[in-house]
């Protein structure tokens, strides 16, 4: 396996949805291509890292106020009716 | 027979009754909706307008839209995937009046100039994100996803972020299955590449030709 066909198929194999046989050959190809089984490590983690860091919190009090405004418009919307929508 | 094909089906999901509770007019159910996912609304909206006033009015516009038209919902797919696409066009439609000079798409050709070969490869420490403090993380992370375009972050935080499936993320943007697949590729490798510089070893560079 050349490491264009492992770039390939790196999608399929971080998310374990390889056949038996696939993985097998990329966990070859990894066990002596130093600079796919980095990219892959480093990819790993980047997912990894980007699902465990809350970038956009929804803080309580604003969570709260847009809770708020969706239920007031979505009484106003159901008071006025289907011609409005 | 009918209690017989009742027994074999599958029961509906809590997502499922809360939606038709909702769909009947029971609005404590919708609220419940907006609390299960008013923060994955924020966070895909943040991420697409990139902008805080934006992705509050998002979140508001996407739920009103949901409540309006809940018995368009046909049930083919998840609520939360319907809900998702939704919310995807309206911060689309908000960062198009923020930037009418340029076209937003999701599903156009995009060039960034930067293919899909790493060309930098580098080892990481077990745990870079620990040489940060949480600010700090973030500011990079935020930052570094700000540089992809619209249409591979999406797909990025569809995908690892908020969980969805390929088919789901496909359905909520309305792209092939191959596309998401492509976007989500070269989204993971170009993330990988730019945070090389915060989170590799000191002299670990090895470039590749």
């Amino acid at each position: 396996m050349k490491c264009a066909e492992f770039l390939k198929e790196l999608n399929e194999y971080l998310d374990g949805a390889l056949d038996e046989r696939t993985r097998a050959d990329l966990d070859d190809h990894l066990a002596w291509c130093h600079n796919c089984y980095v990219v892959c490590d480093t990819t790993k983690k980047t997912i990894q890292i980007y699902r465990d860091t809350e970038i956009y919190e929804l803080p309580d009090e604003l969570r709260n106020r847009l809770q708020e405004a969706i239920h007031a418009k979505c009484q106003a919307k159901k008071k006025a009716g289907p011609q409005s929508v | 027979m009918g209690a017989i094909q009742h027994q074999l089906s599958d029961p509906p999901s809590e997502e499922l009754v809360l939606v038709r509770a909702a769909k009947g007019g029971d609005d404590g159910a919708f609220n419940q909706l907006v609390k299960r996912y008013d923060r994955n609304v924020f966070r895909i909206a943040q991420h697409i307008t990139q902008n805080r006033e934006d992705a509050e009015d998002v979140v508001q516009d996407a739920f009103l839209k949901a409540f309006t038209n809940l018995h368009q919902f046909q049930e083919q797919s998840k609520f939360y995937t319907w809900l998702v696409r939704i919310a995807v066009n309206e911060a689309l439609m908000k960062l198009r009046r923020r930037r009418p000079e340029r076209t937003v798409s999701l599903d156009e050709e995009i060039q960034t100039g930067e293919d899909s070969v790493p060309r930098e490869v580098a080892d990481w420490s077990p745990n870079p994100e620990q040489n940060y403090n949480q600010a700090e993380l973030r500011e990079i992370l935020t930052k570094t996803i700000q540089g992809l375009p619209p249409g591979f972050r999406t797909v990025f935080i569809l995908r690892d972020v908020e969980g969805l499936s390929t088919e789901e993320t496909a359905d909520a943007l309305e792209l092939s299955i191959p596309a998401v697949k492509s976007r989500l590729l070269r989204a993971r490798l170009q993330l990988r590449e730019r945070l090389n510089r915060f989170f590799a070893k000191p002299n670990s560079g090895d470039n590749v030709a």
